[in-house]
């Protein structure tokens, strides 16, 4: 048994909002430079070369890649040998998007309601938190700012195991399309294939967690974010949807075990930065 | 690419109509800014028979909601935000003589149709490209809805914003003519 109090949890969240807001993770500006050479638009690379340019201000002088930085995501993979002391997790959690959105100059973009009030809540909480019991006696807390231009794009649908392969790839590249230029493309799109409704949703969303250099260890997933890549570039979107080669910059895909009868598949569209920070305490 | 057009505000419906879908443009002096919150006040004030806050004829409005200033800067990051959110306000704004606007993202054919018959130009920011952004913005006042704080109605003076025109004002839409080449693949 480790123990990890509250307040270092908190205080490691703070820097974390900040550091995913003004940093341009390091894969994704890799990419962007790869894209920029080989964009055949002329409007597209100069709007690639203006994407990396921002990323350099916004390093240089610590304010926000984009200006919508987003609603707190997490997740949290938390080893069963930890025992968190001196209060709650989730409250530690909040604290910490509260002081590093206040302090770090971030825009706080959470409604209080999402029907009736929709008041601001001020501080940017509160924070979505998936946390997953993992083995092990350390606690990794991984923090993605969503932003809801592309958020707004993401689609979820309950196909049937008949519609296979090529039903997934339609309705990726169907809602890949009608996303359009709003997420502000080149996107990084997560996939999440199988389970329930919901865990695909989540799926989705983790697939946005992983390095776009890192691909599914699976092979055939693998191989089907390749393809989905080289269909999405057919698209002629291009950076901003002003058309181009450069449509995303990666397809992460998850996939779980799914029911006899199901065959769910999620698409989280994420936005060029796909702002990443995680800690390991 | 080709040398930017630069544009002085206001714009005339003049300067307007020479715009053509495609062009690279550079904006200097005062944009109004807008989005959601603001805009929906705004269309309940001229159903009430009110008069807005400002008047926005020959205007360009920037649909952002800025991240909060650091001190000594006029401004926090301020990318252009989805304009189809706007789409059920703007043919009234146009109606007030709104000339331009600036966001990203496709419109709808009844806000075409207005900018067509009003003469009217869409523009479209780098979105995500906040921090470039800021630095053309010298100044930010806010002139009404002070409470809703990055949303409220706010003034930006300008230097050199660098937009693209994606639908000018006879409604050749870039996002269209852009895209084209570049299909391979209909679904």
């Amino acid at each position: 048994m480790r123990t990890v109090d509250v307040a270092d949890i908190t205080a490691a969240v703070a820097k974390m909002s900040m550091d995913a807001n003004y940093y341009l993770s390091e894969d994704i500006l890799v990419a962007l430079k790869a894209s920029e050479k080989k964009e055949s638009s002329s409007l597209g690379k100069d709007i690639l070369g203006k994407l990396i340019q921002n990323a350099g201000i916004a390093r240089d002088e610590q304010m926000p890649i984009c200006q919508d930085t987003g609603m707190a995501v997490f997740i949290v993979e938390l080893g069963q040998d930890v025992h968190i002391t001196g209060g709650s997790f989730v409250d530690a959690i909040n604290a910490g998007v509260a002081k590093g959105y206040t302090e770090g100059y971030l825009r706080k973009s959470v409604a209080s309601d999402p029907l009736f009030e929709r008041k601001n809540t001020q501080d940017n909480t509160p924070a979505i938190i998936h946390i997953e019991l993992v083995p092990g006696d350390q606690l990794k807390i991984m923090l993605s700012p969503k932003g809801f231009g592309s958020e707004n794009k993401s689609a979820l649908k309950m196909l049937v195991p008949a519609d296979g392969v090529a039903g997934v790839k339609k309705f990726i590249l169907e809602t890949v399309k009608k996303a359009g230029s709003n997420p502000c493309p080149p996107m990084v799109v997560g996939v999440g294939i199988g389970g329930t409704m919901e865990k695909a949703a989540y799926l989705s969303k983790k697939a946005l967690f992983r390095p776009i250099t890192r691909h599914n260890s699976d092979e055939r997933y693998a191989k089907l974010e390749a393809e989905l890549m080289e269909l999405i570039h057919q698209l002629g979107l291009g950076p901003q949807g002003l058309g181009g080669d450069t449509t995303a910059l990666a397809v992460n895909v998850e996939y779980f075990p799914t029911h006899i009868a199901g065959l769910p598949v999620a698409v989280n569209i994420s936005c060029h930065a796909t702002r990443h920070a995680e800690v390991v305490l | 690419m080709a040398e930017p057009i630069r544009i002085v505000t206001p714009l005339t419906k003049e300067k307007a109509l020479s715009l053509k879908a495609g062009d690279s443009v550079l904006i200097t002096g005062t944009i109004l800014a807008a989005r959601d919150a603001a805009h929906k006040i705004m269309i309940e004030t001229l159903e009430r028979g009110e008069k807005l806050p400002v008047d926005f004829t020959d205007q360009i409005v920037y649909y952002v909601g800025p991240s909060p200033a650091k001190p000594g800067h006029p401004i926090g990051s301020a990318g252009p935000t989805t304009s189809g959110r706007m789409d059920a306000y703007t043919p009234q704004m146009i109606e007030q003589g709104l000339r331009g606007m600036i966001g990203k993202g496709y419109r709808s054919d009844a806000v075409v149709d207005a900018m067509k018959k009003h003469g009217v130009v869409y523009f479209a920011a780098i979105g995500g490209a906040a921090a470039l952004v800021a630095k053309t913005v010298k100044k930010y006042e806010v002139l009404a809805y002070e409470d809703l704080g990055p949303e409220a109605l706010a003034a930006l003076t300008v230097e050199d914003f660098p937009a693209i025109v994606v639908v000018d004002s006879q409604g050749n839409n870039f996002y269209e003519i852009g895209q084209k080449p570049y299909q391979k693949l209909e679904i």
